[in-house]
């Protein structure tokens, strides 16, 4: 059997958790990711519902962005998934060693001009999927929040 | 995650998309559906049924096929949409740009 590519540490004190995981910049292992992460967050505060979709859907779309634009699928350069259970609320944390990004710039993929493009549609899903949504001063590290339910 | 590909009596392509449509696979439901309609395939169904999530990367290539289909003087049509999958459509518009039945054998009557 080849060596799993991840590197996964968990920490379990109760009903909290720290996730980590370290995920080579390569597209093919997003989905894998997800699940490693998901398995792992089986007691968070979240409905089934909630953990099948949201997180899934979220996670996978920032590590998408985190391998494309910040990693620019680089293999040598990891993308680091830090996640945060607590009582009431989940953090998800994913850094890449990018020179960041300004979110502000992105453009609606809803506008009309923008509708029939391929790409384009990533954070504007991300948003719609978390509580709230965060980046660091730099653009390279992003934090989705599930608030509990 | 895996697709299955099938063909009914009427020449309709039913496409099933198992686990997740994500970056990751895109690529591969795209080969599929794409080799299909190079074989003179000209009426498609993606039935998410059995889908978990979609990603942007998964619309993306949907929206991608659709207009490849279209070009062609085809028709693609998307069913079994859960709760979630329906919402993420209608949030990106993209509900707009699709047709989207409930379930594969509607879709396949509407044909």
């Amino acid at each position: 059997m080849p060596p799993s590519p991840f590197r996964l540490i968990v920490r379990r004190a109760g009903q909290i958790a720290e996730i980590s995981l370290a995920v080579p910049s390569d597209l093919e292992y997003v989905g894998e990711a997800v699940e490693l992460v998901a398995a792992q967050c089986r007691d968070a505060p979240l409905s089934p519902r909630r953990l099948q979709f949201n997180l899934r859907t979220a996670l996978a779309e920032a590590l998408a962005n985190a391998i494309t634009y910040g990693n620019r699928l680089d293999p040598a350069k990891l993308v680091r998934v830090r996640v945060e259970v607590g009582a009431d609320v989940v953090h998800v944390h994913v850094a890449d060693d990018g020179d960041g990004f300004d979110p502000a710039g992105v453009a609606d993929p809803t506008a009309p001009g923008n509708l029939e493009r391929e790409d384009g549609r990533g954070l504007f899903v991300l948003r719609h999927l978390v509580d709230h949504l965060s980046f660091n001063e730099r653009g390279n590290a992003v934090c989705l929040t599930f608030r509990a339910g | 995650m895996s697709f299955s590909m099938k063909k009914d009596q009427r020449g309709v392509v039913i496409v099933s998309v198992e686990g997740q449509l994500i970056v990751g696979n895109r690529q591969e439901l795209k080969q599929k559906v794409l080799d299909a309609l190079e074989g003179g395939a000209k009426k498609f169904v993606i039935d998410f049924t059995r889908t978990g999530y979609i990603d942007s990367s998964g619309l993306g290539v949907l929206v991608s096929l659709s207009k490849k289909i279209r070009e062609q003087g085809g028709d693609l049509r998307l069913a079994g949409l859960n709760e979630d999958l329906q919402t993420l459509f209608e949030l990106t518009k993209l509900d707009t740009l699709f047709s989207i039945v409930k379930t594969p054998e509607e879709a396949v009557a509407a044909f």
